[in-house]
């Protein structure tokens, strides 16, 4: 065996070049252009529809009494939960010392903070009057009114404020040394410039990172926490309404593990093409992939035991009320929606307990793919099959969508895939001064 | 304008290397040093003389005082300002507070962190001597550089090019202020 000297310098090279030549060097290329043009129709789509919406009300949505949460509820808690995942394995993952991570964490924070920013146009643009969006906001006002504190809708608020700010820190934060890395390798006076002033003078001085890593130390142990109560605070939303169906304390574990199953899924969706288009196969490896599947099979599971135990103690419980809910979501007029949940989040993941399927990256794709639409299902059935029946038979009705509807759905996926496509063109997708601290100390360990 | 150089710049090829070599430096009697790495290594900042890191004072204190705050702001409404009964829930209803309190808490503690940790490392800086040193844009690749600066009381050119090259430094140069 006489491989070629493992050196210090050549090793973290290996892990910085590939990860800033995508920045710098690579033209865009024809899958790039085709998505992006794609993205900015669908992003048109969604500001035209805003446009509509401020003119002319929420009327232009299928919401209606009884079912007044339609579409534009479910695309804000299926986007916030897509968000949960990135956090899960930059933060979570980063206390528990996984270092495998580390190929993967800058991509997922950049998924979580584009998510979130997504997901909160949804209960802003659902409020009716959205430009009165701050009177939800505590400040001396003129009116002399205060927000109702006791609402989880004011929670909710709160939650998503803090989730949005700290996860672009906590994105941001993370970036400066790889931002400083780009600077320095960058050629154009133009590019120096732009990565310059992004990086903030960030040298990589010795007290400079002991502070940096105390930083990225609390900040992690912060997120995590944060994470939980964000998606906890959605389900409230729900669990403190009355309505069979919602009014349940299953409801704040039941959503996080259904967010960080659909988060894994996005994450799965958009890693298997960056790794395969960009050349990043010897970083984010077939390894990574599997780990992967294996959280995403491991949440899923706790996802299908939540589904489980709802049928299971809406019949226990023997409130006629849910039992006739539970029913009618599992042989009523949204029985599709149901049964499209279970294929999509049960069925479906059950092949992911074979090897074989892991390590096909087709099928991989294809099931994370499926999982997150079952999320979206799931997220839609929740609403739907709750308000559509309510206590009072004389205010049963159905929802049907519009064009609009769909439009902000399609719209919001647009706007999330203009904003990915964005920063793989522009900012490092790996967190390149991760790899190379595992790579150094992978050198230093005695073999 | 400029008075001399700003240092002097040294290149090793492993962070023990380095680590040695800001050892061997402090016990030569040189005090003005600064190490400048690709990766954060374990133990250079102590080896350099770090000094209290208040990063995470910083970070509990801001969020203690946002949690603190923010439960304040929410008495101050719901309970003496605008009382208003919803059905018999006393005005202060304090498990009601703590989801807004517990939010503020994380937000504020990480800004804090994050500005506590930019205040104190100097940042952001738009230009630093070091970036007119083509040597040093191997620090955010591949290079582990320490600088022994201009300002050391015991600094001349000669003495210290030699201690660094003593200390298997790969490459030495001096750095223009």
């Amino acid at each position: 065996m006489s491989a070629p000297a493992r050196t210090l310098a050549v090793e973290l090279e290996a892990v910085t070049d590939p990860v800033t030549a995508i920045v710098l060097e690579r033209a865009s290329g024809r899958r790039w252009m085709l998505a992006f043009v794609a993205s900015v129709v669908l992003t048109a789509l969604l500001g035209s529809g805003i446009w509509v919406l401020l003119v002319r009300g929420v009327g232009i949505w299928g919401i209606e009494i009884p079912v007044a949460w339609g579409f534009a509820i479910a695309d804000y808690v299926w986007w916030i939960g897509i968000g949960m995942a990135g956090t899960f394995i930059s933060a979570a993952l980063y206390l528990t010392r996984q270092s495998w991570r580390n190929s993967l964490n800058r991509y997922a924070e950049a998924m979580t903070v584009f998510a979130v920013s997504v997901s909160g146009l949804f209960p802003i643009l659902h409020l009716g009057r959205p430009w009165f969006f701050y009177w939800l906001a505590p400040y001396p006002n003129r009116m002399a009114l205060w927000p109702q504190w006791r609402s989880s809708l004011l929670w909710d608020f709160f939650a998503i404020t803090a989730y949005l700010l700290v996860s672009i820190v906590y994105f941001y934060v993370g970036l400066l040394p790889d931002l400083a890395t780009v600077r320095d390798r960058a050629r154009s006076r133009g590019r120096q410039v732009f990565y310059g002033l992004l990086a903030l003078g960030w040298r990589g001085e010795a007290r400079h990172w002991q502070r940096f890593e105390t930083l990225s130390m609390v900040l992690a142990a912060l997120a995590v926490p944060l994470v939980f109560s964000v998606h906890s605070m959605v389900a409230l939303d729900f669990s403190e309404g009355l309505l069979p169906g919602w009014h349940t304390t299953l409801f704040p574990p039941f959503f996080v593990a259904g967010a960080l199953f659909s988060g894994f899924a996005v994450v799965l969706v958009l890693g298997i093409p960056l790794r395969r288009y960009y050349g990043l196969t010897d970083l984010i490896t077939e390894a990574h992939l599997d780990k992967l599947a294996r959280l995403l099979l491991a949440v899923g599971l706790i996802v299908d035991y939540s589904y489980l135990s709802e049928v299971f103690f809406a019949f226990y419980g023997g409130d006629r009320y849910e039992i006739a809910m539970t029913l009618n979501r599992l042989g009523g007029a949204y029985a599709w929606l149901f049964w499209s949940t279970i294929a999509c989040n049960v069925v479906s993941i059950q092949l992911l307990w074979f090897p074989r399927v892991r390590a096909n990256h087709a099928a991989l794709f294809t099931i994370s793919l499926t999982v997150v639409v079952g999320m979206w299902f799931e997220r839609f059935m929740l609403i739907v099959t709750s308000l559509y029946r309510g206590f009072l038979p004389s205010s049963w009705g159905m929802f049907y969508p519009t064009l609009w509807d769909l439009g902000f759905l399609f719209g919001s996926i647009g706007l999330f895939c203009l904003l990915f496509l964005a920063f793989v063109r522009l900012l490092p997708a790996v967190s390149m001064f991760e790899l190379r601290k595992s790579a150094a100390q992978a050198l230093e360990r005695p073999r | 304008m400029s008075t001399g150089p700003y240092g002097c710049i040294a290149e090793f090829d492993s962070a023990p290397a380095l680590l040695a070599a800001v050892a061997g430096l402090r016990t030569r009697g040189y005090s003005r040093l600064e190490a400048y790495t690709p990766f954060p290594v374990e133990g250079l900042a102590q080896a350099l003389g770090a000094s209290r890191d208040w990063t995470a004072v910083a970070m509990l204190v801001a969020g203690a005082l946002a949690g603190a705050g923010m439960l304040a702001l929410q008495y101050y409404g719901a309970a003496i300002n605008y009382p208003i009964n919803v059905g018999g829930r006393p005005d202060a209803s304090w498990p009601a507070f703590i989801p807004p309190a517990v939010e503020m808490t994380i937000l504020f503690a990480a800004l804090a962190g994050v500005v506590a940790m930019l205040a104190a490392n100097g940042l952001p800086r738009l230009h630093h001597p070091l970036f007119d040193s083509q040597r040093f844009t191997r620090a955010s690749r591949n290079g582990l550089l320490l600088v022994v600066l201009a300002d050391d009381p015991r600094y001349e050119p000669g003495a210290v090019r030699q201690a660094l090259l003593e200390l298997h430094a790969t490459h030495v140069e001096t750095v223009p202020s």
